[in-house]
């Protein structure tokens, strides 16, 4: 398995982040203000890139590297998980201003402050798979 | 050189963001990151205990690639592609900060107040970056995805879910920014 093209990918989005300062929390925090563009630019426009570009796919019916039909999965449908979910990872943004990507980021660019974040998160993901089944979705 | 030391624009980073998530679709993947906090836990083989980490994560080592190569990237844009103009971020906003005690930007990502090295000292501020992290990960699964999975891959693809998810982002991240925020601070 090639690896190494990953690498650059992920390489290339922790610079894009850190450059749009997506991965500031005092960008995050003036997001939720309503004291800035800056944030809702950058979302708005991924979102309109990748509009494009998966409806280009679609319709194209475009192959992936392996010569393979590119598939995109829908979402499993639900309402619960989705409305409860989305409200706690909204209050964790807002709180510690990262998301997942940027809290490796961050981990990465030597703010050793985030770690505690990251330990919070990981533990948040096995409570959540030794709740899972007793949860609504 | 300074377009790369210079905060970026707006309209040039969603579009590489979204670059991103189609270089993923074209190598057969999906774009997530908060899938790799799952992996993280299955590595450490607690699957054998819990069933919903009794999973091949090693089928997701591309995805920990793609973070070794973000935590790098975040390096070398860090230490290398800096300048005192970054963050700089509206004045009603830092003065909104400073009544709060959090310190201005000055160029620099993230507070002191919240991320300096001295908050290990800090109980208080110990038990505010973890349990934002504990939000973050419990969040992110129960809802299936976060930021990048829901609200970039998801929308892009317009999926409802993802919409009912990013809305729940929202709804849950203005109530901490509004309501919580200043009552830790």
């Amino acid at each position: 398995m090639n690896l190494i093209k990953y690498l650059f990918v992920g390489f290339f989005f922790g610079i894009v982040l850190t450059k749009a300062e997506a991965v500031s929390w005092y960008r995050i925090y003036e997001m939720f203000q309503f004291q800035s563009f800056h944030m809702y630019g950058i979302i708005m426009t991924a979102i309109a890139t990748g509009l494009i570009g998966v409806q280009i796919i679609k319709r194209n019916k475009l192959k992936d590297i392996d010569g393979k039909p590119i598939y995109i999965e829908d979402k499993e449908k639900g309402n619960v998980r989705y409305w409860i979910g989305g409200i706690l990872f909204g209050l964790g943004w807002a709180m510690v201003g990262a998301c997942p990507g940027p809290i490796f980021i961050l981990l990465g660019s030597g703010f050793l402050s985030v770690s505690l974040i990251l330990l919070g998160a990981i533990l948040g993901t096995f409570l959540y798979g030794v709740f899972k089944d007793r949860l609504p979705h | 050189m300074d377009f790369l030391t210079h905060t970026w624009h707006w309209s040039v980073a969603g579009f590489l963001i979204a670059l991103v998530m189609l270089l993923l679709n074209y190598f057969g993947k999906v774009f997530g990151m908060s899938s790799n906090l799952r992996s993280l836990c299955a590595m450490t083989g607690v699957g054998k205990k819990v069933s919903f980490f009794d999973w091949d994560w090693k089928s997701q080592r591309w995805n920990l690639v793609v973070v070794l190569g973000a935590m790098i990237g975040g390096y070398v844009a860090v230490h290398f592609l800096s300048d005192v103009s970054n963050v700089s971020i509206n004045p009603k906003t830092i003065q909104q900060l400073s009544a709060m005690g959090i310190d201005p930007p000055n160029g620099k990502l993230l507070p002191n107040t919240l991320f300096g090295n001295q908050i290990f000292e800090s109980p208080q501020m110990i038990v505010i970056l973890l349990v934002g992290g504990l939000l973050i990960g419990f969040g992110s699964r129960y809802a299936g995805g976060c930021t990048s999975g829901h609200a970039i891959a998801g929308m892009s693809n317009l999926q409802f879910p993802s919409l009912k998810a990013v809305i729940g982002f929202f709804i849950g991240g203005l109530i901490m920014s509004h309501y919580i925020l200043p009552l830790l601070f």
